[in-house]
């Protein structure tokens, strides 16, 4: 029972949703006013999500239809694991299983994939180029993103996120170190182009590929391919908070969430998107070094 | 073996994210090169020079500032030039002096709105917001001049519609002056931005004797190293009356077609100013020569718009209307330079560099049936309007039966 009430209601499904839709309002508002707008009321999202989930469902001809509608699912349940996961970490440390850690970090592509999937599932050459794309983009960022969550586990020398957690709590959070501060940049970098925003919105790229993976959508499974994106702009950084920064409390907790989602719309509004090719080039280059840099000072105990 | 190469169709269009207006760019791309592009037109056809014929010399005017919405009233401008070259007309300082301050803010508006846009198609829509928000005071000058933000309706043939009072003069110098902290920081914000530059730089480009191979004209010519600006070549207006320079740039890359824009502006708020300078020392409303009869005969008038030089041909038979107008707009000869521009990037830089033209499609359209295998026209005029009444006769005829 139990285990049914933290996944469908606290703190999965329902909390993560609902976060994720405030965050997405807070991104969507932020973003209006350093453009000069107005910006939407509190409530879009919701009537977005509403809206959708009353609209026809068109299924291309000529697809997969069960791969293509099953798709949106698949990363939505994913996400709602990882929230439990991670939330389950930062508010009884003790209670969560050896290796959370690593089974969050397989979870947290499956999104990706399930864009993957249904981008070509839709038989249409811009969602296939969309997914190309993602799969580009996770091949360059998985990499400096294992490396800046390595740093933690040398810390805390644990791979439970109960561990690292209760390990910061006792002896301060891992970003008051050298390593620290670095593997949370090339992290917060990674981070950017997993929820592919700007300057790493390439896959959905709206002037060259509309929307990419998602243009044969419609109805029911664009609003859970929009709520799972949503949830993701919630879930994946109160990961990094987690293995960074946790505070005692849900409400510290959730504060430092919103200063991660405060830097994120920063680095969205404050660059143009990049081609895909710079985009991997500068992961493989550039983010790498600074999250080896920081596994190796980390090592050093820096 | 590389002909059977798997090639799928990129469609960029007849709707598109990208594009104001409904044109048809489909790309051949293999992965994310692109190898081919086809440009297909004819979306938006109105048939402008046709409905020129059916108005008198001085409604085509206003007919000819509806082909374009954003640099509306270069079409005006070459029309009461080529009207004027026709009829021999000499219009005094102060026609001259408004209808280049005119020119000029379009010129403004039209640039930041392109500065705008291109932000926009690199996925900058920071950039895209903020400039418009500084287009703004110039929509409100152009309100306050000539009573609409858009379609100002200034031009007429021997003179300009509504007069610009002394009095009103330090309001647009003041404009301008606001202007130009603006353009600095969009300078700044864009010319030395690194991941602007690494999206710009070395992007379709197109070589200098590419542009002259296919006649590009305007900002286009100029990034390439063409030194061409028919305000300086073959002045009129105002534009010999005052001190500006032509912009040129020498790569052709994107990043050269942006600087050159952003640059001109600098050059179009100096002419403004020059021509304020010149209107306070004119007595005011000496505005219109009263032009009554167009002689028969024919003239050619030029405007460098926004976009490049635009070309009006009239003739007259000595009556009230042209028997024939014809058109050429700067967008049909930048738009045909997609075609090697494109075919040198990725989809990723497809998108700045069809938006680096600043295509006007609505300018751009003509309409042509052709035999593809012997290139033979097989659509007269007559044959078009009777495929017209058919289609109409068609289309009523079934909404007709819904009706019943």
């Amino acid at each position: 029972m139990t285990t049914l009430y933290n996944i469908l209601i606290f703190p999965g499904f329902l909390f993560a949703a609902l976060i994720g839709m405030l965050a997405s309002y807070i991104d969507r508002k932020v973003t209006a006013r350093i453009h000069w707008r107005k910006g939407p009321p509190l409530l879009q999202p919701v009537y977005d999500f509403v809206k959708l989930m009353g609209k026809e469902i068109i299924v291309p001809a000529e697809t997969s239809a069960l791969a293509f509608l099953s798709a949106p699912f698949f990363g939505l349940s994913a996400v709602t694991v990882v929230s439990v996961i991670v939330w389950k970490g930062l508010i009884q440390p003790q209670g969560s299983f050896v290796g959370d850690l690593i089974v969050v970090v397989y979870l947290l592509t499956i999104p990706s994939i399930a864009c993957i999937i249904g981008g070509f599932a839709s038989n249409n050459p811009l969602a296939s180029l969309g997914a190309s794309r993602e799969m580009k983009l996770i091949l360059s960022y998985e990499m400096p993103f294992l490396l800046s969550i390595l740093v933690p586990v040398i810390k805390s020398e644990s791979i439970r996120i109960g561990d690292i957690v209760s390990y910061q709590l006792v002896n301060g959070a891992v970003l008051h170190s050298y390593a620290g501060v670095l593997a949370f940049i090339s992290g917060v970098l990674c981070v950017q182009a997993k929820l592919s925003i700007a300057p790493f919105d390439i896959p959905e790229a709206e002037q060259e590929i509309i929307a990419g993976p998602a243009i044969e959508y419609s109805g029911l499974p664009l609003g859970i391919f929009k709520l799972t994106k949503w949830m993701m702009l919630f879930v994946v950084p109160s990961f990094l908070v987690a293995i960074f920064m946790p505070a005692v409390t849900v409400w510290g907790n959730l504060l430092r969430y919103a200063a991660i989602l405060v830097i994120i719309i920063l680095i969205k509004n404050t660059n143009p998107r990049v081609r895909i090719d710079q985009a991997v080039r500068f992961f493989w280059t550039w983010v790498s070094a600074i999250a080896l840099l920081a596994v190796i000072l980390a090592l050093v105990g820096l | 073996m590389t002909e059977h190469k798997k090639q799928t169709i990129i469609p960029i269009g007849p709707y598109h994210p990208l594009q104001e207006e409904p044109e048809f760019f489909k790309l051949y791309v293999e992965g994310e090169k692109v190898h081919k592009l086809d440009i297909e037109l004819g979306y938006n056809h109105r048939g402008i020079e046709k409905i020129s014929e059916s108005k008198h010399f001085d409604q085509v005017a206003f007919a000819v500032e509806r082909i374009c919405g954003i640099c509306s009233t270069s079409h005006p401008f070459a029309y009461v030039n080529a009207v004027e070259d026709l009829a021999g007309i000499g219009v005094n300082d102060r026609i001259k002096y408004i209808r280049s301050i005119i020119g000029e803010m379009e010129r403004l508006h039209s640039h930041l709105l392109w500065l705008g846009l291109a932000g926009h198609f690199i996925g900058y829509n920071t950039v895209w917001m903020w400039v418009w928000k500084y287009r703004e005071p110039l929509l409100d000058l152009f309100e306050f001049i000539t009573g609409n933000r858009q379609h100002y309706a200034m031009f007429k043939i021997g003179g300009v519609r509504l007069d610009i009072a002394n009095n009103d003069i330090p309001r647009i110098r003041k404009m301008c002056d606001d202007l130009i902290p603006a353009i600095d920081l969009f300078r700044g914000a864009v010319m030395d931005d690194p991941v602007i530059q690494s999206r710009a730089k070395g992007i379709g480009t197109l070589t200098k004797k590419e542009a002259i191979d296919y006649c590009a004209v305007g900002p286009i010519a100029r990034a390439s190293g063409i030194d061409i600006d028919i305000r300086r070549d073959n002045p009129y207006a105002a534009y010999g009356m005052v001190e500006w320079k032509v912009i040129t740039r020498h790569s052709g890359d994107v990043f050269d077609k942006i600087v050159v824009r952003i640059l001109e502006m600098y050059e179009s708020i100096k002419i403004i100013k020059g021509c304020l300078k010149g209107l306070e020392k004119e007595p005011e409303g000496n505005i219109d020569l009263k032009i009554k009869n167009i002689p028969a005969g024919e003239g050619i008038g030029r405007h460098e718009a926004p976009r490049g030089e635009v070309f009006h041909y009239v003739r007259s038979d000595g009556s009230n209307r042209p028997v024939r107008h014809k058109i050429r707009a700067p967008s049909f000869m930048n738009v045909a330079t997609n075609q090697i521009t494109t075919t040198r990037g990725t989809v990723s830089d497809a998108a700045i560099t069809l938006g680096a033209v600043d295509p006007c499609y609505c300018c751009t359209e003509r309409c042509v049936v052709i035999d593809k295998k012997t290139n033979k026209k097989i659509l007269s005029g007559k044959d078009l309007i009777r495929l017209c009444q058919e289609k109409t006769r068609e289309i009523s005829g079934k909404l007709n039966k819904k009706i019943e």
